[in-house]
């Protein structure tokens, strides 16, 4: 089976999930992301020409504002024209089909689409169906994957970590419903992150996790310890309903991050969440704000992110 | 009309036949199998010089579309997959729209099916009126219509108490119960197995767990009513495990596998192509070894097709909003001959699979070629390889995950009571 997103010279043709992608493209993305970043300047990113004359379309089927914000900045760092769509929560509800909205957008001339949808396999559909000069850029689709979020992620941990090949990493929370932690798991582990933790109760826990290479805990202070690395994952409201968990109070009680869990970690640990946080639900207040959280400096690194996978698919050739 | 159809490899598993006969066929009926009957005048010769003779396939599970989905497919296009398919009889199962709960629906079912003059339609009754699975339909009145069996398709049938009366008005009159084991609950919103795949795509997961409680229920009523159940689409090998077992404690229970089953596993889902998305969902590795292994030993009595058309808007959508379902009428008879052949099971065995054995499961007297037997027959090139294509289908429903696939074996010739009804 060919890789639907690296080109017949074995380039980045599309980002659709980190799955199954070379170590050397994680790297390259990353060196390239640093690169945007002026660290004298307090972490400013300049306005560059590299994608001037060329259209990028955000697709969002799912509402978003940030990471729709972060690619739409993104992209206009980078000189390209933006033309943003919220095209609502379904595809099929519209009565057009996903592929008809996408190849109406196709003949507006677009060179590059951003895709955020619902349904797992989105972006996939869309990059097997688009002409060879057009790059998809998967936002998020199901519960499949967010390749940039992750992405972003390898760069703050790069950023404050320098290397990964000595880490200890724990990913907290509702591993079962997150793209975000499916594709941390595959970045981090090709990567060469030697131990990648997951932590929750097991009705937040997909089957067969481990073969995804990761280690699993279910007791929060065993799975933190001597970690280097806290990834937290939002809890979603709806999930009190499907009956997998009690109460939100309950799980703050036991998987929240507090102070105290936090000192279980190696103490330079730093602490991440892709946003937007639940305080009180799946993360302490004092931990958001403290010394050891990096939140918000993902959100600026996410640009200079976002940057580096769109010039690097603009140069595929 | 008199058919010779002669110097072919006859098998007939049923009759324990395997070996170059000629077949001789008049009025509807075969009237001698080697010799000829005196004063036999053949209106036509059909060569078989090199090609297999068998029985006409029986297929348990195949979806006609009629009424109410014409969009997908229609009951034209289908008769005429199932002829090249070498399909002589089959057995559609009862969620069409509206479902086949009234007789009259049943009826003009087998009299729009009867005019095409193409293979005989089985229906297997709704259980349930609507399919809602809370009363019980006239199955005295829809057996008088023509329904073999009485079944739920993939709806849901979730209060144990309406199907235990199902089971126990069935097995009044002796009726047959048809059902797939899925329980609604643990497979709700799912769309793949809950494995590897499922976890790797964020597909939401269908667990084994959904079909082998679901069997384990459907079974234990089966011991209490004394009904005749029958088991569509078993796809665990835990759920095999269970089907073993109340086999052997002689429970009057029978069962049948998708041949998409008995080929393909999560791992062919690859990067979410539609074409798998199949009900109940592929599985893993292992299960597909154990579905094969309970094909061999006889615990699974018949393949079928589970032919199942979708137009192709509703497969060209992400995964999960895809329709599931493929069609395959037209690739049973390879797809058999290559289970056959990988699991290295001998001809006459395998093919008792799709011709005998299926028609035991409907209680009608098609999948055998004995003298004074119904004309159906099959002739095909065990040799002949040809590849899946939407081109080359007749089927209306272009979608299968064969696509592409060369298939080994093509059907000739097909003859539905006594009448060449289809020539390659």
């Amino acid at each position: 089976m060919n890789n639907p997103q690296l080109n017949k010279n074995g380039e980045l043709q599309h980002l659709l999930t980190t799955e199954g992608l070379p170590a050397r493209i994680l790297r390259d993305i990353l060196d390239k992301a640093a690169g945007f970043v002026n660290e004298a300047e307090n972490n400013e990113i300049k306005k560059v020409p590299l994608l001037h004359g060329k259209s990028v379309f955000n697709i969002f089927f799912e509402n978003s504002t940030r990471t729709r914000t972060t690619f739409e900045i993104a992209a206009k760092k980078l000189s390209a024209d933006v033309v943003n769509l919220n095209i609502g929560s379904s595809s099929t509800s519209k009565g057009e089909t996903l592929l008809d909205t996408v190849d109406n957008l196709c003949a507006m001339h677009a060179d590059m689409f951003v895709v955020r949808h619902s349904t797992s396999g989105a972006a996939h559909l869309i990059a097997k169906h688009v002409a060879p000069s057009i790059h998809v850029i998967n936002a998020g689709d199901g519960r499949h994957a967010h390749p940039t979020q992750a992405l972003l992620d390898m760069f703050t941990i790069r950023h404050y970590k320098k290397e990964f090949h000595n880490l200890r990493v724990a990913i907290v929370g509702d591993i079962l419903h997150s793209r975000v932690a499916r594709s941390q798991i595959h970045a981090l582990t090709t990567l060469g992150v030697p131990e990648v933790r997951v932590v929750a109760p097991k009705t937040l826990l997909p089957s067969h996790v481990e073969k995804l290479g990761v280690q699993v805990y279910h007791d929060m202070a065993q799975g933190l310890k001597d970690v280097d690395v806290v990834m937290m994952l939002r809890l979603q409201n709806e999930r009190m309903q499907g009956a997998l968990l009690p109460s939100a109070q309950e799980y703050f009680k036991y998987y929240g991050l507090t102070q105290e869990r936090l000192l279980q970690a190696k103490s330079g640990a730093i602490v991440m969440h892709p946003g937007p946080m639940n305080r009180g639900v799946e993360i302490d207040s004092s931990v958001a704000d403290g010394a050891q959280s990096v939140i918000l400096p993902q959100v600026t690194f996410g640009i200079a992110v976002r940057m580096a996978v769109m010039s690097t698919l603009a140069g595929a050739k | 009309m008199n058919i010779h159809i002669k110097g072919g490899r006859l098998i007939d598993p049923h009759n324990e036949i395997d070996a170059q006969r000629d077949v001789f066929i008049s009025d509807k009926h075969v009237v001698a199998v080697g010799t000829a009957p005196q004063g036999f005048v053949a209106d036509q010769v059909i060569d078989a010089n090199g090609l297999i003779v068998i029985p006409g396939l029986v297929d348990v599970a195949a979806r006609l579309r009629e009424p109410g989905y014409e969009y997908r497919a229609t009951l034209e296009s289908e008769m005429d997959a199932a002829m090249a398919g070498g399909v002589t009889s089959l057995s559609c199962p009862p969620d069409t729209d509206p479902p086949l709960d009234e007789p009259g629906l049943v009826e003009m079912l087998k009299h729009r099916a009867r005019l095409l003059n193409k293979a005989r339609v089985f229906p297997v009754g709704a259980l349930t009126y609507g399919l809602k699975g809370a009363e019980l339909t006239e199955m005295i009145e829809l057996t008088e219509a023509g329904c073999k069996a009485f079944g739920h398709a993939d709806a849901a049938l979730t209060d144990t108490r309406v199907l235990m009366r199902a089971m126990q008005y069935a097995a009044t009159f002796g009726y047959r119960v048809w059902m797939r084991p899925q329980d609604s609950y643990l497979a709700r919103n799912g769309v793949a197995h809950d494995g590897e795949v499922s976890t790797r795509l964020g597909l939401p997961p269908i667990p084994v767990v959904a079909e082998t409680t679901a069997l384990a229920t459907m079974l234990q009523l089966a011991r209490e009513t004394g009904v005749k159940l029958h088991i569509c689409r078993v796809s665990s090998a835990a759920g095999v495990e269970l089907i073993r077992a109340a086999k052997r404690e002689g429970l009057p229970v029978t069962c049948d596998v998708s041949m998409n089953h008995v080929h393909l596993t999560e791992m062919d889902i690859g990067f979410f192509d539609s074409n798998c998305h199949l009900m109940p969902p592929l599985r893993s590795l292992r299960d597909k070894a154990a579905l094969r292994a309970a094909l061999c030993d006889g615990t699974i009595d018949a393949i079928c097709s589970d032919h199942s058309p979708v137009d192709d808007d509703a497969k060209l959508l992400p995964f999960a909003e895809a329709e599931a379902g493929a069609t395959g009428m037209e690739l049973l008879l390879p797809l058999m001959l290559k289970w056959a052949e990988e699991d290295k099971v001998a001809l006459p065995e395998a093919l008792r699979r799709v011709t005998i054995n299926p028609a035991q499961l409907l209680g009608v007297k098609m999948g055998h070629l004995s003298v004074g037997a119904h004309a159906d027959v099959c002739v095909f090139d065990p040799k002949a390889t040809w590849k899946v294509e939407p081109s080359v289908l007749k089927s209306q429903g272009k979608n299968t995950p064969f696509n592409g696939y060369t298939m080994q074996g093509r059907v000739h010739h097909t003859i539905v009571e006594g009448r060449l009804a289809y020539s390659l």
